[in-house]
């Protein structure tokens, strides 16, 4: 007996061929909505500190002016995401229930290098087509760590980070005024 | 997106919300239909409004209603709003490479009576709003009428009066939606919908 509904497992591409079609006859396909976002991530003492804006737009107009771009991994690590919103939301939130089962089967708080390496081998494996740019941050046993992922797969472990498309006006602020061993304070304000 | 054109907007009001919608079909210039409402129920207390390809928003409609057909015979209980907008939501992103070509918005009460809505984009990334949403070729004028005429607990006459406007004067400075329109006010005793008398171009 056929299911009502097939699984509901991994994409589908049941539209591209006739997406194709539509837009070789001159339709002209939507966009999705960017987060247009700046995102950043700091080291400090003991932790890590993570920001962002809350615009998303849809070309040139807000679509939400107050979305939320901080994304819940574990309750020891966070995940900021800037590039294409439907699918920071998406991957952040897959990776976040593989990272809660690991623990489970682990019997171990999860670590941030596992998160990172679970998130950039799924977006390699998507050859940067998943348009999410993250920046993760969290602590575990092994202490703070801030990493950035981008949308082809590659990782960098810094410490200070900025992402999005005013990643260069908050890297400014951060290039004259990280230094180590800052207090939490310092951070936030920062 | 611009082919068919359309117009949606739903408003959050005290206790209520209310959700509208054009009656334009169109093929680029020419206009095919003058009745087709892109807004349908789900169940009694969640509406959902689909803009964008025509094809689209009628087979999403079909699916939509199996697949809450579906959550009322194994739960048992009719789906809320929020998990009904993560539902589309997830249909919407299986087909993130080939996607489906519809803005939807949804509108609905919550068990508690609270008000919801959100609108997505063609992806089903979920923008959750307190104050309006809206979507179609007629999006950046509805966005500047509501972001003037809305204001936070409006009763629901009042929000059918401020919905009103935002459509009608949104549709008539957009050539491809408009043709009439429908507005549907949820409340906790019930739907009221109207139909609004504007200008048939």
């Amino acid at each position: 007996m056929t299911p009502l509904i097939e699984p509901n497992t991994g994409f589908k591409f049941d539209n591209v061929k006739r997406n194709q079609l539509l837009s070789d006859k001159g339709y002209m396909t939507p966009t999705a909505t960017k987060t247009g976002t700046t995102i950043v991530g700091l080291l400090y003492k003991d932790g890590v500190v993570l920001g962002a804006d809350t615009r998303a737009t849809s070309g040139p107009i807000v679509a939400d002016k107050n979305c939320r771009k901080i994304h819940y991994l574990a309750p020891n690590m966070y995940c900021c995401g800037a590039g294409t919103a439907a699918d920071t939301d998406y991957t952040t939130n897959m990776v976040g229930s593989q990272l809660a089962l690991h623990a489970l089967n682990t019997g171990r708080e999860a670590r941030v290098v596992t998160a990172m390496t679970k998130l950039k081998q799924y977006l390699f494996r998507y050859q940067g087509h998943v348009g999410a740019a993250l920046i993760l941050g969290g602590v575990d046993v092994t202490g703070p760590h801030l990493f950035t992922i981008h949308p082809h797969g590659s990782t960098d472990k810094l410490p200070y980070v900025t992402m999005g498309s005013g990643s260069l006006n908050a890297m400014s602020v951060f290039e004259s005024s990280w230094r180590p061993n800052l207090t939490r304070d310092e951070a936030v304000e920062m | 997106m611009e082919y068919n054109g359309s117009a949606v907007v739903a408003m959050v009001g005290k206790n209520c919300v209310a959700i509208a919608t054009d009656k334009r079909l169109g093929q680029r210039a020419l206009t095919v239909d003058m009745g087709f409402e892109k807004v349908a129920p789900v169940t009694d207390n969640i509406y959902i409004g689909l803009a964008g390809l025509a094809t689209d928003v009628m087979t999403l409609h079909d699916r939509f209603r199996m697949r809450v057909n579906l959550y009322k015979h194994r739960e048992e209980r009719t789906i809320e709003p929020k998990t009904f907008s993560n539902m589309v939501s997830h249909m919407l992103y299986e087909r993130r490479f080939g996607p489906y070509f519809v803005e939807p918005v949804i509108a609905g009460l919550e068990k508690n009576g609270q008000p919801f809505i959100c609108s997505m984009d063609l992806i089903g990334c979920i923008n959750y709003a307190d104050d309006f949403v809206v979507a179609g070729t007629a999006a950046d004028n509805l966005f500047g009428m509501c972001e003037s005429l809305w204001e936070p607990d409006l009763g629901p006459e009042e929000l059918f009066e401020t919905v009103s406007q935002a459509m009608l004067n949104a549709v008539d400075r957009d050539s491809m939606s408009g043709w009439g329109a429908v507005v549907h006010i949820l409340t906790p005793e019930g739907v009221i919908t109207r139909e609004l008398k504007g200008r048939m171009d």
